[in-house]
């Protein structure tokens, strides 16, 4: 194990299968002699080369869809996306293209794609650039979507994305870039996708997330542990397709209750198909409604204190387990 | 003095006829009876959903193709079964892919625009117009990354070059190029509509092969009615691609016979006597009647390649229909691989 920040976990991620398999390349806006916005590429031009680390015009569609191409034809492609706001221009080559072409071709091809990218709030970037996109690619068949919230998943989970045969949005929160976690050492350390796990044990309130809000949420729950004497029991999603609800389900079945925390708007969220499928999986054990914690409906305001209205806060998380405990 | 002139009038000739045009001419047959018997086949309701057929533009796909090695590959639109057939797809399991069978080509889930066979080199078969130049694009440059001399074609339509990927391929293209890892051929199908809206009314610069040249991409235009001079294009460009792993532009003006899709009977954006005019060019009927002046075609020559190509169809018919459905569980399969 070695301590690790999850911007340095995804770097040696992308290193270590480069250097295993000649067949993955990394593409993207000045990601080469420019080292990447977030500097994760720093100095990967210089190690693989221009063929291997490729700078590519402003052109999302153009990125991805050759990406895509590249992948039928048996290399493993990694599209850094400078951040995910900018993959809606790619839109219909990953949506149209990327995720249906194994399919209406008879599973004659894959498409070992990786597109991956910051999304999220930041500080003060306003409507452009603060959003999220799990449910938006959660809603498509043939993709997997990925939000990993610690370095070790962010490793793991990137080198799977790497070395599998679908195309894969890896959603990687910004906010969360400079935090630092353990992280195993082994060049072969992978996390399979559609496993999720109960990341801090408790008995009174289950409280579901994924990504940057797992983070919010667990703070959340050490909180209402010294200040209200309230356990929840955390469950970290860390793929939203494939979904693993089952610990969720286990965890409901002890605590009969259930709050599920997301960054992104309320309507048709991610947390909407969460909530649901609890409600049709557990129904009986459940002893308050499900309670939903979002980012407020509104496009992502500049002014910083409007910003952080705008973004869901540990009060929120804990409000909504005390509104499930009929506490509040 | 007369003699050499003999003598060279028949290298000329021995040229001409070099490549197995006999071939050729059968393929463009084949294709046209293909094409004519899925027409009828949709309005008996056996094919459903769209239809584009390729009626009037076989030139355009059998001139590149024949010119194309085994392991080069090629992308297209919609209008994609003459590309399927050309390459050495079995016209049976094309045919059983429109009737949507089991036995399709793409196990029927993908129909009529989503043709695929990998084996022959045929990549798809795609809805969005001008989606896939992207994809042809990296495709071409994961060849030249692998090392190898195979090459990309990638057909697409005039109505392909006004949308925003096209551009974004075009220039991407051109960029790798320049490193040499661009071995790929555009083929403009320029069959003067993009759906029902004319190249005049559609594009800014009617000169489409000048378009490319925006992105470093050398084009030229080529008359898409002779499969002589498609040929003969496509031997030189190909060469060249494949040597130099540079990009290639063929704008071929060509002419679709049929509706845009099975839907399009009314055509209010063209008058019949503009199709009719431009059935005077029909490519099959320029192809034949060369080959009767030039290299000796007979009338029973292309009797046999007809009789041929109605057997070929009839078999393609009767195979389609006797295959059965999909299974039920082929629903969820080939969504994702594990």
């Amino acid at each position: 194990m070695s301590e690790k920040s999850y911007r340095d976990a995804i770097r040696d991620a992308m290193i270590e299968e480069m250097d295993r398999d000649a067949n993955v390349l990394i593409m993207g806006e000045d990601i080469g002699v420019y080292e990447g916005t977030f500097r994760i590429t720093a100095g990967m031009l210089k190690k693989y080369g221009p063929k291997r680390v490729i700078d590519t015009p402003i052109a999302e569609a153009g990125m991805a869809g050759t990406a895509v191409g590249m992948a039928m034809l048996g290399l493993r492609p990694i599209v850094e996306m400078m951040t995910m706001n900018f993959a809606i221009v790619a839109a219909d080559q990953i949506l149209n293209h990327a995720a249906k072409i194994r399919y209406f071709s008879g599973g004659q091809v894959d498409v070992p794609v990786v597109i991956r990218g910051p999304q999220g709030a930041g500080v003060q970037l306003s409507a452009q650039h603060s959003q999220t996109f799990e449910s938006f690619y959660g809603h498509f068949p043939g993709l997997k979507v990925v939000a990993p919230a610690t370095p070790a998943d962010a490793k793991g989970m990137l080198k799977t994305a790497i070395r599998g045969r679908d195309p894969v949005i890896f959603l990687e929160s910004a906010a969360l870039y400079g935090m630092k976690g353990e992280v195993p050492d082994d060049a072969d350390f992978t996390v399979p996708f559609g496993e999720s796990r109960v990341v801090r044990e408790g008995g009174d309130v289950t409280v579901v997330s994924y990504s940057r809000m797992m983070q919010l949420s667990l703070s959340a729950a050490q909180r209402l542990s010294k200040d209200e004497n309230i356990e929840c029991e955390v469950v970290d999603l860390r793929t939203l397709r494939p979904l693993d609800l089952e610990p969720a389900y286990t965890s409901v079945t002890k605590t009969h209750r259930c709050v599920v925390v997301q960054e992104q708007w309320k309507p048709f969220g991610a947390a909407a198909e969460i909530a649901a499928s609890i409600t049709e999986n557990v129904f009986d054990e459940l002893d308050a409604p499900v309670e939903r914690v979002t980012g407020e409906d509104v496009p992502m305001p500049y002014a910083r204190n409007l910003e952080l209205l705008a973004t869901p806060h540990e009060e929120q998380v804990m409000n909504a387990v005390k509104r499930v405990m009929y506490r509040e | 003095m007369a003699k050499q002139e003999t003598e060279s009038a028949a290298a000329v000739i021995d040229a001409v006829c070099a490549p197995d045009w006999t071939e050729i001419l059968r393929q463009m047959i084949l294709v046209r009876r293909f094409e004519e018997a899925t027409e009828r086949e949709f309005r008996r309701g056996k094919i459903g959903g769209y239809l584009h057929v390729y009626i009037g533009q076989e030139a355009v796909a059998s001139g590149i193709i024949s010119a194309l090695r085994k392991g080069d590959i090629l992308f297209t639109g919609y209008r994609d079964h003459a590309h399927a057939l050309m390459l050495g797809s079995d016209p049976g399991r094309v045919m059983a892919e429109l009737f949507g069978k089991s036995t399709g080509i793409s196990k029927g889930k993908g129909g009529s625009m989503h043709l695929f066979d990998v084996e022959h080199g045929f990549y798809g078969g795609y809805g969005i117009v001008g989606g896939h130049l992207t994809l042809a694009t990296g495709a071409a440059y994961a060849l030249r990354y692998q090392g190898t001399d195979r090459i990309t074609v990638c057909y697409f339509g005039d109505g392909a070059m006004n949308i925003g990927p096209f551009h974004e391929a075009m220039n991407m293209a051109g960029l790798w190029g320049h490193e040499g890892m661009a071995p790929i051929i555009f083929i403009i199908e320029n069959n003067g509509y993009a759906m029902g809206t004319s190249v005049e009314r559609h594009s800014a610069l009617t000169d489409l092969a000048a378009r490319v040249r925006a992105y470093d991409i050398p084009s030229e235009k080529v008359d898409g009615q002779d499969v002589f001079a498609v040929r003969g294009v496509a031997e030189r460009v190909i060469r060249q691609v494949r040597e130099n792993g540079t990009p290639y532009c063929i704008e071929a003006v060509t002419y679709r016979f049929s509706g845009h899709g099975a839907a399009d009977i009314l055509q209010p954006y063209r008058s019949k006597e503009e199709v009719e005019q431009h059935k005077h060019r029909d490519p099959i009927v320029i192809l034949r009647n060369r080959l009767s002046e030039l290299c000796g075609l007979k009338d029973d020559d292309v009797k046999r390649m007809e009789d041929a190509a109605a057997e070929e169809v009839a078999r393609a018919l009767k195979f389609a229909e006797e295959s059965p459905q999909p299974e039920a569980d082929e629903l969820y399969r080939d969504v994702v691989a594990e």
